[in-house]
């Protein structure tokens, strides 16, 4: 789903102040940040802002929790670099640069009337996790919802909390599945490509979303074409390293697309050919 | 109450199989039950069976000196547990857990063997199903071994 513009001018980046701070993970932090004044703009589950750590840079983030009745923006940084390690030590009441947001969104409107598989890998679960709280919010609208969710260890597993909530619903089917795990673990291990088969959904009736690195994307790609899901109904979120976010610099190409405008969220059909191309 | 014949030939494993081939495998099955916390088989030991889950889940492990296994893989309803009964020397070379209840049907291996050794076109078939299995193991394998999300 394509989403207009910010109103204000987009290379213009508003204030905003860090309201919270929540360690997910040992290199994982969620902030929730509110304008100084007036209220955050609208936004689509899936679509990312630039955050701007004063002096030292920009980095795209996508927007982490749909939290449409506040005024805040969530999100969730894994710390990498100098950017998002200056942006995961803001503390409670600082200020960062904000511009957006920008972007796709996941076509949660779309996907209405039919079965919904998420598929989420590592910190992909984050951009996920707003369209997680629009389906789930509206779950009579949609058929059977499955999430399926991969991360190294358990100790790796983001938003364990909310996903045990979630867990505890009966119109959800959940699924985690690590790469590595002792014997006191009692849920899966493997990738999440080998659950797909194990999976129940109506493939010629089955919205996928799907977001994680690159490698787990297209595996998993392949596994829902496999299990008779349809290029068009798979949606993968692309990541790329963003500047403008625009679609004006060409920073983040991907094939004849911009990940920033044409993305993050693209339909598989559309950029099959850019994914699985190893030169891109 | 479902035949053996019947209870195979609803298993994905052997989808494509000729009747009177499940009929012939048939003769080497018969259901179990394992509780959550049994071993349905430990490293090392002869691999003179194989299972076919139907209900549950199993965890591969491999144990560690000083610390806890470590799971490899967890399998599921529809999958196969056990690929070693197939090559020599015939030796599990992984503890399997059940991690809950688990319905499952035992194939011995041993009687199989056999009826593959007199009747090559059902070894034929029984290499056929097994192959894709084993190969997709493998890439899923290598997939974890990429350690993907330790970059991402």
């Amino acid at each position: 789903m394509q989403a207009a513009l910010p109103a204000t001018d987009p290379f213009v980046p508003e204030i905003y102040r860090v309201k919270s701070v929540e360690r997910e993970l040992a290199d994982v932090t969620t902030i929730e940040v509110e304008p100084l004044s007036g209220m955050r703009p609208a936004f689509l589950s899936g679509q990312f802002n630039m955050l701007y750590a004063f002096g030292i840079g920009e980095a795209a983030i996508s927007i982490s929790a749909d939290l449409s009745s506040s005024k805040s923006f969530l999100h969730t940084i894994r710390n990498v670099g100098a950017v998002s390690s200056a942006l995961t030590d803001l503390e409670v009441g600082a200020t960062l640069g904000l511009r957006g947001p920008f972007g796709t969104g996941w076509p949660v409107t779309e996907a209405e009337g039919s079965d919904v598989l998420i598929v989420a890998g590592g910190l992909g679960l984050a951009p996920l996790r707003a369209a997680i709280h629009v389906i789930l919010g509206r779950r009579e609208r949609y058929g059977r919802v499955t999430i399926l969710i991969g991360c190294r260890s358990p100790l790796d597993i983001l938003y364990r909390n909310e996903i045990e909530q979630w867990r505890q619903r009966l119109d959800v089917a959940i699924e985690v599945t690590v790469d590595h795990a002792d014997a006191d673990w009692s849920g899966n291990v493997g990738v999440i490509p080998s659950l797909i088969p194990r999976t129940a959904f109506d493939a010629n009736d089955c919205h996928a979303f799907v977001c994680g690195p690159e490698v787990m994307m297209r595996f998993t790609a392949s596994a829902l074409t496999e299990a008779g899901i349809g290029t068009d109904n798979i949606y993968v979120s692309m990541e790329r390293n963003m500047k403008c976010a625009i679609g004006l610099c060409g920073r983040c190409q991907f094939g004849p697309s911009f990940v920033c405008k044409d993305g993050p969220v693209m339909q598989l059909d559309k950029i099959a050919s850019s994914l699985f191309l190893r030169e891109i | 109450m479902d035949t053996m014949d019947q209870i195979l030939a609803e298993h994905s494993f052997f989808d494509g199989f000729e009747p009177e081939m499940i009929q012939l495998i048939a003769g080497c099955a018969s259901n179990c039950r394992f509780k959550a916390g049994e071993y349905l088989c430990r490293e090392g030991d002869a691999a003179d069976t194989f299972y076919l889950i139907r209900h549950g889940k199993v965890a591969l492990e491999v144990a560690a000196p000083g610390r806890a296994s470590v799971i490899v893989a967890t399998l599921g309803e529809g999958e196969i547990v056990g690929s070693s009964w197939f090559v020599p020397p015939y030796r599990w070379l992984f503890d399997a857990r059940a991690v809950e209840l688990i319905r499952a049907t035992r194939v011995n291996a041993k009687c199989l063997r056999d009826k593959c050794e007199a009747d090559h076109h059902l070894g034929y078939e029984m290499v056929k199903s097994f192959l894709p299995i084993l190969a997709k193991r493998l890439h899923a394998t290598r997939l974890q071994t990429l350690d993907v999300y330790g970059s991402d």
